[in-house]
């Protein structure tokens, strides 16, 4: 028979090692650095310079909206309007800056526009009540559809006068590190620390938890959830802008279906879909796992399009985990 | 000088009146426990009392002095905590985090503030101590047995060194011996000087550390006097109507 005792003395000299491997992000990080190992032995192309550069690059946008996707689902809500904000804030500094406008007068109003979209999801689900699910269904299809107006349904691969500034933000690297990636790891640095050591971070924690208890204790709550669709948009805001820089061009397709991924990158990362539980670094390893995967079918020679089979079983898997490790505690 | 003293409050919802011209004092260091069917109103006053809604009409006074609350943390400001029904603690959180929700302390370095984890935890330990639970300030609150839970809520309300704590059902979801344990918590309140307004369907939890005994009907109050001249018979009498008033 166990007491009480022993089940506290267990869990206060529970050695490191079993308090990390109870983290579905250690896991998630084994797996994705399995998968690297594997990749190395087994393919000439995968630890080549270039190579890795891509993964890097390529994850990064993932990896930024997922920061953004983990605040809005450890809140209890979800955004599916992510990647049609992605296409309107590229939409946004390309077409302003091919009229003509300089570069840096132009990138603050991306992320304006991302903002809006954000405030209007945010002002929904929280002063009107209605479920996030629905309105951010509703600002998916929106958001896009005015990145067509905009454009005129044209691709636009002329940035104007400071065109290759803005190819250089987006697809530049300093130090062989591609920039994205400084932005993802300045992003996933600040976050954490936010998440844990403020208010800010405590009450999205709490509100996803129980809301009813953050609303009776005196949280803002309404405030907050504004603040927080608004943070998740802001990320697809600057993700489309360095996009935008990345692609050389813009068109209305660019960041289609990408909220799927976004999600599923939080989600393995160790987000709760029922609320209260995300991490930013999960974000970004879940981010990582996803791409690493992508690149391996590539690599390997197997069909991409068993791609979607393989991030299907992870969020399955990444789920199930959750689930074992709620029944054990 | 009462404490707390409500007049003349009601409360309605369209054409529904929750409340009706309910007038009731409650003076220092007084346990008033406030019974009611469902339905009754008891909820409705305890979330005006506490400032998450405001009476249609009506005023509070606190120490005689009129104070109007347009959320809750206006009414902590007064003196005014609630330890609710279902606890309303977040299960993700700490204990301490739990303690001090929404008015997390706070450090400076530079121009940034953050939580200060270390300061929290250790005030929590010690209202924990203090209401003689087992409770651990870093523990999950998921974790934790229903008794851990109420020593979780009502250290929230010792925080702030409150003039009024009102107890919305405290013992509906805990075992017997629990129960012993908050109604002696209830009792060093008292003795500390602090007010305590205990809502309950338990009959005996009510008569056993109430001074006075307070019954809501209908959205009127029906019955304010003191528990030693009254008994559990008229009470439930005028709980379900068949005394209609006294």
């Amino acid at each position: 028979m166990t007491t009480l005792e022993d089940v506290i003395a267990r869990s206060e000299h529970r050695s490191w090692l079993s308090r990390i491997s109870s983290q579905q992000l250690f896991w998630v990080f084994l797996a994705a650095v399995l998968a690297c190992l594997a990749l190395s032995i087994l393919t000439d192309s995968f630890a080549t310079e270039r190579n890795l550069f891509n993964v890097a690059r390529n994850f990064a946008f993932v990896g930024i909206i997922a920061i953004g996707m983990t605040a809005v689902i450890a809140s209890g809500g979800i955004d599916l309007s992510v990647g049609s904000t992605v296409v309107l804030s590229a939409m946004v500094i390309s077409s302003t800056m091919e009229a003509g406008m300089p570069f840096l007068l132009a990138a603050p109003l991306a992320p304006a526009a991302a903002l809006l979209v954000g405030l209007l999801n945010g002002a929904l689900v929280a002063y009107a009540g209605m479920p996030p699910f629905v309105v951010t269904l509703g600002t998916l299809s929106a958001a896009r559809s005015l990145a067509m107006v905009l454009s005129d349904n044209k691709m636009i691969w002329n940035f104007g006068p400071d065109h290759d500034l803005l190819i250089w933000v987006g697809g530049g690297s300093t130090l062989g590190i591609p920039h994205p990636l400084y932005v993802l790891a300045a992003l996933a640095l600040v976050m954490s620390l936010a998440f844990t050591w403020t208010r800010w971070g405590q009450h999205l924690f709490a509100i996803g938890s129980n809301e009813n208890a953050a609303l009776l204790t005196g949280i803002p709550v309404r405030r907050m959830k504004v603040s927080i669709y608004m943070f998740s948009a802001l990320t697809a805001g600057i993700a489309g802008i360095l996009m935008a820089g990345w692609l050389g061009s813009v068109t209305t397709n660019l960041g289609q279906a990408m909220e799927l991924t976004v999600i599923a990158a939080a989600v393995i990362g160790g987000a709760n879909l029922a609320g209260g539980e995300g991490n930013a670094l999960g974000a970004v390893v879940g981010a990582l796992l996803i791409e690493v995967i992508r690149n391996s079918l590539i690599l390997l020679g197997i069909s991409t399009f068993w791609q979607g089979m393989f991030i299907g079983t992870f969020i399955v898997v990444a789920v199930a985990f959750d689930r074992v490790r709620h029944f054990r505690s | 000088m009462s404490r707390l003293s409500l007049h003349s409050i009601s409360k309605s919802y369209g054409a529904i009146q929750a409340l009706s011209r309910v007038s009731l004092a409650v003076e220092p260091g007084e346990v008033l426990g406030l019974m009611g069917d469902n339905g009754a109103g008891k909820s409705t006053l305890v979330k005006i009392i506490a400032g998450n809604f405001q009476p249609t009409n009506g005023e509070i006074r606190i120490d005689d002095q009129p104070a109007s609350f347009h959320n809750p943390r206006d009414a902590q400001r007064h003196g005014i905590e609630v330890v609710y029904q279902d606890l309303a603690l977040c299960d993700n959180l700490s204990a301490a985090s739990n303690v001090f929700l929404g008015r997390e302390t706070m450090r400076r370095l530079g121009p940034l503030r953050y939580i200060d984890y270390a300061s929290m935890n250790r005030v929590a330990a010690g209202l924990f101590r203090q209401l003689k639970s087992e409770t651990r300030p870093r523990d999950l609150v998921r974790r934790m047995s229903g008794g851990q839970r109420q020593a979780v809520a009502i250290a929230r309300t010792l925080l702030s060194e409150p003039k009024i704590v009102i107890m919305d059902e405290p013992t509906a979801a805990i075992s017997v011996r629990q129960v012993a344990e908050v109604l002696d918590v209830i009792r060093r309140l008292r003795d500390q000087g602090i007010s305590v307004v205990l809502i309950s369907h338990r009959m005996p939890d009510v008569f056993g550390v109430s001074d006075r005994i307070a019954v809501l009907r209908r959205g009127e109050l029906v019955c304010s006097k003191r528990a030693d001249r009254s008994s559990p018979e008229e009470v439930t009498g005028l709980i379900t109507g068949a005394i209609e008033a006294a």
